[in-house]
C-alpha cells in the first residue's frame, strides 16, 4: 500500500520493518523526526526494541556497538556535526566488524551555521570502513535501510544510508511500505558466530600488535571487495521480493549517449530532467547516478563511461585544496584505462543552494565553450 | 594477542580482534615497576584503596585490603588516597 511519507519517516518505517532491537540516538536537525517517530513506535509498543536516550552522538554509536556485539540488530541516525562527533566510533564499528546500520541526513558543516543539504558530512567519513549509500527518493530510503541490514550482516561491515536534508528528509512523497511478513522472509534474523555472551567470556577489541594488525586490515578490504557481489545479489533478491530494482549505480539513457552527467542523490534526478531537455534539443546526453561510495563501483563506472566524449561530474561537496570528492573518486577509478573520457568536475549546490535543471544545462553549455578538462574543478553556481 | 594462539596467516584468524580467553588471562602485573606495600598496622580498614583501584586489584579479606600482584600495574593511586599513609610504593627489582 502506498503511503505519503517524508524521507525521515521512511527511515523510521524502514528501521521498524527491519526489526531493529536496539536504537540509540541523539536528536539533531534535520534528523530529529526519525528518532522521534522511532521512540513513539517503541512507546506505543508497535516496535519491540530498546530505545536508549543518550547524552551525545558519541554515546549513541557506543551504545549501538555494545548492543551489536551481543548479536542485537542496532540502529542509529544522525546528521552533520552529530556524525562528526561519532568519528572515533565509526572506525571502531567497522574494525570490530559490527553490522550496524545508520541513517545520515546530509547536512552542511558549520560555521557558517547551515542546516541544509551538502555532502561534506558523510564524505568526511569516507575512510572509516562504512559502506555508504546515497538515495535519490524516499522509496529508495526505506528500501535501502532494509537491504542494508541484509548486506551488512553478510559482509560484517556497517552501512550508512544518506538522504538529502529537507529535499528528502522533510519532503513528502508516496512510498510503498513493504509488507512485514515479506520483509521477515527477505531479511532473516541476525545470529553472529562470535558474540558478547557473559556465559562464554571473551575479550572484544583486544590488543592486536604488528604481528596481526595488517591481516585484520586485509580482511576488511577483502570484505569490502566481496561486498560488491553481496550488494548485487541482495538487490536482485529485493527485486524478486518487492519488484523494485537497485544497483551500485543507476544508468539513465546512457546507451546512445555521447556525453554523460555523473551525479549523486536527488541531484541525479534533476540531472535526468536536464538531460531530457538537452535531448529534445538534439544532443545525446545521459546520466549516471552513483549510489554507493563504498565499496566504490569503479569497474562498473568505467564500463559505462569508457569511449564517451565528455563526462561532467556534479559534486555537492568539496575537498578543500583538491576538488569535488566524487569527481576525485571517478578520476582515480578510470585513470590510465583505455578510452577513458575527458572529465569536467563542477562544484554546486553547497549548503542547500538550489540545483535546477537550468543550472545543469548552463554547465553543459559551459564545457562546450570554455572549459578545459585538465583543470581540476570548476564552480557551477558561485556569485563572483 | 593474548594467550597461546599462533596464526600463520589471515585465514586462521577471526574476522575481528576477539580472544578466546577472558581478560583475566592477561596478567598485567608484569607491567609494574613500583609495587604498593600495605603496612597493615596503620590500616584502619576504611576500604578507600579498594574503591579507588582502577584495575580492581585490591581485594578485601577479613575486612582488610590485600593487593593482587597478578594484576596491579603499580599506578600508586591507592598510596596517594590512603588517609592513614599506610601504603608505600616500593621499587621492585626484577
Amino acid at each position: 500500500m502506498k503511503t505519503v511519507l517524508t524521507g525521515n519517516y521512511a527511515v523510521s518505517y524502514g528501521a521498524k520493518l527491519a526489526g531493529v532491537q536496539v536504537i540509540a540516538a541523539y536528536p539533531i536537525t534535520p534528523q530529529t523526526q526519525i528518532v522521534e517517530k522511532l521512540s513513539e513506535m517503541c512507546a506505543k509498543g508497535e516496535l519491540n526494541a530498546r530505545y536508549m536516550n543518550v547524552e551525545s552522538e558519541h554515546s549513541a554509536l557506543a551504545a549501538c556497538i555494545g548492543a551489536s556485539a551481543t548479536g542485537a540488530r542496532a540502529f542509529t541516525a544522525t546528521s552533520s556535526h552529530g556524525l562528526a562527533y561519532m568519528h572515533e566510533l565509526l572506525h571502531w564499528t567497522s574494525r570490530a566488524r559490527l553490522p550496524i546500520v545508520m541513517a545520515n541526513v546530509n547536512r552542511a558543516m558549520g560555521p557558517g551555521w547551515n542546516v541544509w543539504v551538502d555532502q561534506n558530512d558523510s564524505l568526511s567519513q569516507r575512510d572509516t570502513g562504512w559502506m555508504q549509500v546515497y538515495c535519490k527518493d524516499n522509496q529508495e530510503v526505506i528500501d535501502s535501510i532494509i537491504m542494508a541490514y541484509k548486506i551488512s550482516e553478510k559482509v560484517l561491515l556497517p552501512t550508512m544510508i544518506n538522504l538529502d536534508a529537507f529535499v528528502l528528509s522533510h519532503t513528502s512523497e508516496p512510498v510503498e511500505i513493504p509488507e512485514v511478513e515479506k520483509v521477515k522472509e527477505f531479511l532473516p534474523s541476525y545470529s553472529p558466530e562470535i558474540r558478547l555472551d557473559i556465559d562464554d567470556p571473551r575479550t572484544f577489541g583486544t590488543l592486536a600488535g604488528p604481528e596481526v594488525y595488517s591481516e585484520f586490515q586485509y580482511k576488511i578490504q577483502k570484505s569490502m571487495e566481496d561486498a560488491e557481489t553481496v550488494i548485487k545479489d541482495t538487490c536482485a533478491d529485493f527485486k524478486d521480493f518487492f519488484g523494485r530494482s537497485y544497483g551500485m549505480v543507476e544508468a539513465y539513457k546512457l546507451d546512445d549517449a555521447d556525453e554523460v552527467i555523473i551525479a549523486t542523490s536527488t541531484m541525479a534526478e534533476t540531472a535526468a530532467t536536464a538531460a531530457d531537455r538537452l535531448r529534445s534539443g538534439g544532443v545525446k546526453v545521459g546520466v549516471l547516478r552513483i549510489r554507493y561510495l563504498r565499496p566504490f563501483p569503479a569497474e562498473e563506472i568505467y564500463g559505462l563511461i569508457k569511449g564517451k566524449k565528455r563526462v561532467i561530474i556534479l559534486d555537492r561537496n568539496i575537498s578543500f585544496g583538491a576538488q569535488g570528492i566524487f569527481c576525485q573518486e571517478v578520476r582515480a577509478g578510470v585513470y590510465g584505462r583505455p578510452c577513458a573520457p575527458d572529465i569536467y568536475g563542477y562544484i554546486l549546490g553547497l549548503g542547500g543552494r538550489d540545483v535546477t535543471p537550468d543550472k545543469i544545462i548552463n554547465i553543459y553549455k559551459d564545457i562546450k565553450t570554455s572549459s578545459d578538462s585538465a583543470k581540476r574543478m570548476y564552480w557551477g553556481d558561485i556569485k563572483l | 594477542m593474548i594467550g597461546d594462539a599462533v596464526f600463520k596467516g589471515e585465514k586462521d584468524m577471526p574476522e575481528m580482534p576477539v580472544t578466546i580467553g577472558k581478560m583475566n588471562d592477561n596478567k598485567t602485573g608484569g607491567w609494574r615497576n613500583i609495587a604498593p606495600v600495605i603496612n597493615i598496622d596503620k590500616c584502619s580498614g576504611c576500604m578507600i584503596c579498594w574503591k579507588f583501584c582502577p584495575d580492581v586489584s585490591i581485594q578485601i579479606v577479613a575486612e582488610l585490603p590485600v593487593i593482587n600482584y597478578d594484576y596491579c600495574k603499580g599506578c600508586g593511586i591507592c598510596s596517594v588516597e590512603c588517609p592513614k599513609n599506610a601504603i608505600e610504593m616500593v621499587v621492585e627489582d626484577k
